[in-house]
């Protein structure tokens, strides 16, 4: 068909759009050739969420959303439930906002208006490398200094101090749902700082100006009209920080301390989804383990595509509304 | 000065000196981490590291050398699929893409980008290595190329963007078709950019390990990397850290100082073009 | 540009292995005999040129890559159910190769080796109901040691286990509690306590953890300096494990062993029995397809039975018994 179309130029009437005349121009080619690719990742995208339904589908039938509120884990019953590994993860990952937004945030404000050009970009560019540093490097540190300093200091100190709230009581064992909120902590600070540094230097001079004319103090510009112009960049990176936090494999395993139960203590062990993915996955067999694994993962990338779409709306809004740098 | 005028400027102060130490604090993290790596690395690191394969559980001495070439060829076997696809995409994003099919390219680079990494590894071994009946390289590299692409993708797109019209309307005006224009003149403009953000990917999927733990397992010898699990570092680093064996953990501190150096210094090479690039751009 | 330099540079990095050696046959399973394992499959390749791939990340996950066909065979502390082998596509055997201890491995400040437990303490310890090391029932069986009002830290299995299994069939042959409770299994809902991976992760937890107790194989205990418990065992006498006492377990069941070489010697009769004894066993499929694969691996079982037993003693575990080993011969002629 390709052949005949292309060797008969009498039938080139303008309505004549068969797909072998279009791709006689290199264009053409190069347009289909970008297409396709641009498709396949479209493709492969839709086969992974097809696969995390389809994957899913004996246990979201046997358990339906009881799932999400069960607190058994019995492969040897096949009664699996969500909720402590929901817990966990969403425990680890707010106490790990509650540590690394304030200093985030405040590293931020340093670097956008205290910092002058090339000294806030170098220092930007140290904390966006702590970004790139293996999940399980910071496990294998994690391991042998956090562990450590939680059972012999932090622990204990949080306990004397503040051993009337459950939230510090039981044993310390180093490991546990702190110990992972501060790693977490740690890890998540590039994406709060980069971020929220972007969305403040995005809040036009003309505002801290403003401020200063008024006869407001550097602090109190910053505080009262900076800050608060580029909240929804702010609430972006923290989304940003969360769904990062939330997926978090290596490192919260290796200082979790996988126990299957709640705990209300954050000196207690517990799990996370990504933690018990990884110990679980590769060893469950039958019909209803491997299925209750694959829809913990598919909760988990629920929650992040969430999360993940607030944010980068929240950072889109902010970005666009004008630049401070000329 | 009133009092109140006091309390404001104390305050000032204060909260600003706050800021700076957040910022040390922070800052002064990475240094830690390196500190620790190069002084327990640095002691560990040796001519067997590179060379000698690992031995048994709980015997002294060997090495990491087949985890190295492994993570080798999964970083490359991922490059060759990431990279084009990323690349294709990217420019299909910048230069050819109408308002709706491109949102919705775009939408999903950004969840694929966004997907958890052990999720891509579920998903790798549901895809590779069930079917296929073994662990491979092809399956890990396959796993990390789904986390390279939308870096890429979107790296290569929004360099492109930023190369002026002027430059393609010259292209055009003297005649070269749009592809041309694309590949000879808007490409190697942004070039130094789109350099840049597959070095930041590349740099970025090595150090990962949850992809793969399902996909190329481990192993302790040599593997032809299409038919058999395949020893990599990252991997290496995590079942020696947990293990109670001094002798794993140095090991383990050895391979972290590897991996990270190569990380770091990818990731300040990405830094370095991108800065020197940008005072060429017209 | 320069990817396809980049590619070429790359390439024949990827062929490189393939260049090497034979196939690799590839195996998976338990962590409890993984030291063994992998002296042979280094001693076996120094040998016979042939190269294994053996993966200690717990007999579940064996049992599953056997079942799923990804492995060429497996290993578990534990004999495969009914349902199990009928999962699989091509019908396992079991081979048992050494036999080893499950010790209580503990990290008590200031307290040596030699701690004495019973199966009573260990269940109610692993239950959470014995929550300090002060405790008068473990103080009842410890005259003249002092012990610290420390906390216990119970450590257990993360990833399905056939030491679990061995662990918790113990429990619930001298606990009628733990029995009702918990159950025995590789992988049960503990009531307390943190979860290491693998035999290596629970001895790495139970080595920097004060005050903590956790089950592995004899071997991780003495590999890396740490205390173990004598235990009680079924005739009332409490017994050090070690090669004597797991070889004097063994011998006092070897009468019972089934063909199909599927049973449990724990908790068994004998003054000098060490009671968490265990045999374990090497998954291997009665048909192997791939001639060079199947001369590869009965070759290795042969060497195994005859001189790889030899190694069983250095590494604290204990070698089969004779009647035991003349019957796997027998066995391996099967494989088809």
């Amino acid at each position: 068909m390709a052949s005949t179309a292309a060797a008969q130029p009498g039938l080139t009437k303008p309505g004549n759009n068969s797909l072998a005349r279009r791709l006689r121009g290199g264009d053409e080619v190069a347009w289909l050739i970008t297409l396709l690719f641009a498709t396949s990742v479209l493709a492969v995208t839709a086969l992974l969420i097809g696969e995390l339904w389809l994957g899913s589908a004996a246990s979201r039938e046997k358990f339906g959303f009881a799932f999400l509120s069960s607190t058994m884990w019995n492969p040897v019953t096949d009664e699996f439930g969500a909720y402590p590994f929901l817990y966990g993860t969403v425990v680890t990952s707010v106490v790990a906002l509650v540590i690394s937004v304030p200093i985030g945030v405040g590293a931020a404000i340093y670097l956008s208006e205290l910092a002058g050009g090339k000294w806030s970009d170098a220092l930007t560019f140290l904390v966006e490398l702590l970004a790139s540093v293996p999940s399980v490097i910071y496990g294998l540190l994690a391991i042998f200094t956090i562990v450590p300093m939680m059972r012999e200091f932090i622990g204990p100190a949080l306990k004397s101090s503040f051993g009337f709230l459950p939230l510090f009581q039981g044993p310390v064992y180093g490991v546990g749902y702190l110990t992972a909120s501060l790693v977490l902590a740690i890890m998540i600070f590039p994406y709060i700082i980069s971020v929220s540094r972007e969305a403040l230097m995005s809040v036009p001079r003309e505002q801290r100006e403003a401020a200063l004319a008024l006869g407001a103090t550097k602090w109190e510009s910053t505080w009262q009209i900076v800050v608060p112009y580029a909240r929804l960049g702010i609430i972006g990176s923290i989304f940003l920080a969360f769904a990062r936090a939330l997926g978090e494999t290596m490192a919260v395993t290796m200082v979790i301390g996988n126990d299957n139960n709640i705990h209300t203590s954050l000196l207690s062990p517990g799990n996370t989804i990504p933690a018990i993915l990884a110990s679980e996955f590769n060893e469950a067999s039958g019909t209803y383990h491997p299925a209750a694994l694959i829809e913990l993962a598919f909760v988990l990338f629920m929650l992040t595509l969430i999360l993940n779409g607030c944010a980068r709306l929240l950072i889109l809004v902010t970005t666009s509304k004008g630049s401070a740098r000329a | 000065m009133t009092a109140r005028n006091l309390y404001r400027k104390g305050l000032n102060n204060v909260m600003l000196t706050l800021t700076g130490v957040c910022a040390f604090v922070t800052v002064s993290t990475l240094f830690v981490i390196l500190a620790y790596l190069v002084y327990n690395g640095g002691k560990s690191v040796d001519f067997d590291f590179f060379t000698q394969l690992p031995k048994g559980t709980g015997e002294l001495g060997g090495g990491m050398a087949n985890a190295i070439v492994g993570s080798a060829e999964i970083i490359a076997i991922a490059s060759l699929i990431g990279i084009p696809v990323g690349f294709f995409t990217g420019v299909y994003l910048s230069e050819w893409g109408g308002p709706g099919y491109c949102f919705l390219v775009r939408y999903m680079c950004d969840l694929l980008n966004g997907v958890p990494s052990i999720v891509i590894g579920i998903f790798a071994a549901t895809v590779l290595v069930k079917p296929l009946h073994h662990f491979s390289a092809l399956a890990g590299g396959f796993a990390l190329s789904l986390m390279l692409i939308p870096i890429t993708a979107k790296s290569t797109e929004q360099f492109l963007s930023e190369v002026p019209r002027s430059l393609r309307e010259g292209s055009l005006a003297l005649g070269a078709p749009k592809w041309r224009t694309i590949a000879s003149v808007v490409v190697p403009a942004a070039r130094k950019g789109i350099m840049t953000g597959v070095i930041l990917g590349v740099a970025r999927i090595s150090g990962e390990s949850a992809p793969l733990l399902f996909t190329s397992f481990n192993n302790q010898d040599w593997s032809n990397g299409m038919r058999d699990p395949v020893a990599s570092l990252p991997v290496m680093i995590y079942s020696h850290a947990i293990a109670p064996y001094d002798d794993w953990h140095r090991q383990a501190w050895a391979a972290g100082l590897v991996l990270l150096t190569l990380v770091l210094i990818a990731n300040i090479a990405a830094r370095l073009i991108l800065t020197r690039g940008t005072t060429t751009r017209g | 540009m320069k990817r396809p330099i980049l590619a070429g540079a790359l390439l024949p990095l990827l062929f490189a292995g393939a260049a090497a050696a034979a196939d690799t046959i590839n195996a998976a399973g338990a962590s409890f005999p993984a030291p063994i394992y992998q002296k042979w499959f280094e001693e076996y390749k120094a040998k016979a040129g042939v190269a294994i791939n053996y993966q200690g990340n717990g007999s579940s996950a064996g049992i599953k890559l056997l079942t799923d066909g990804t492995v060429d065979f497996a290993a578990s502390d534990v004999p495969m159910t009914d349902e199990q082998i009928k999962a699989v596509k091509i019908k396992p055997l079991h081979f048992p190769t050494v036999l080893g201890a499950v010790v209580l491995t503990y990290n008590i400040p200031g307290v040596a080796a030699g701690l004495k437990l019973s199966g009573d303490t260990i269940a109610n310890i692993y239950l959470g109901t014995t929550t300090r090391w002060n405790d008068p029932k473990i103080a009842a069986d410890n005259a003249g040691v002092k012990l610290p009002a420390t906390d216990i830290v119970v450590v257990h299995r993360s990833d399905g286990s056939g030491t679990s299994g061995i662990f918790t069939d113990y429990l619930s042959k001298v606990s009628p509690v733990w029995q009702k409770k918990v159950g025995a299994g590789n992988s049960v809902q503990w009531p307390a306590g943190l979860g290491g991976a693998q035999n290596a992760g629970v001895a790495g937890l139970v080595k920097q953890t004060p005050g903590a107790i956790g089950y592995v194989e004899l071997i991780y205990a003495l590999q890396n300096k740490m205390s173990f418990a004598d235990v009680k065992n079924a005739n009332g006498k409490f017994v050090t494990p070690g090669f004597d006492s797991v070889t004097a377990a063994a011998a006092a069941m070897t009468k019972e062993i089934p063909d199909d070489f599927r049973v449990s010697i724990a908790n068994g009769p004998g003054d000098k029995t060490y009671p968490i004894s265990s045999f374990t066993w090497l998954l291997i499929p009665s048909q192997i397809a791939d001639a060079n694969k199947k001369k590869a691996i009965t070759g290795f079982l042969t060497w195994m039975l005859a001189d790889g037993q030899k190694d069983a003693q250095g590494l604290s575990y204990a070698p089969l018994p004779a009647a035991v080993v003349a019957k796997e011969k027998k066995q391996i002629a099967t494989i088809k």
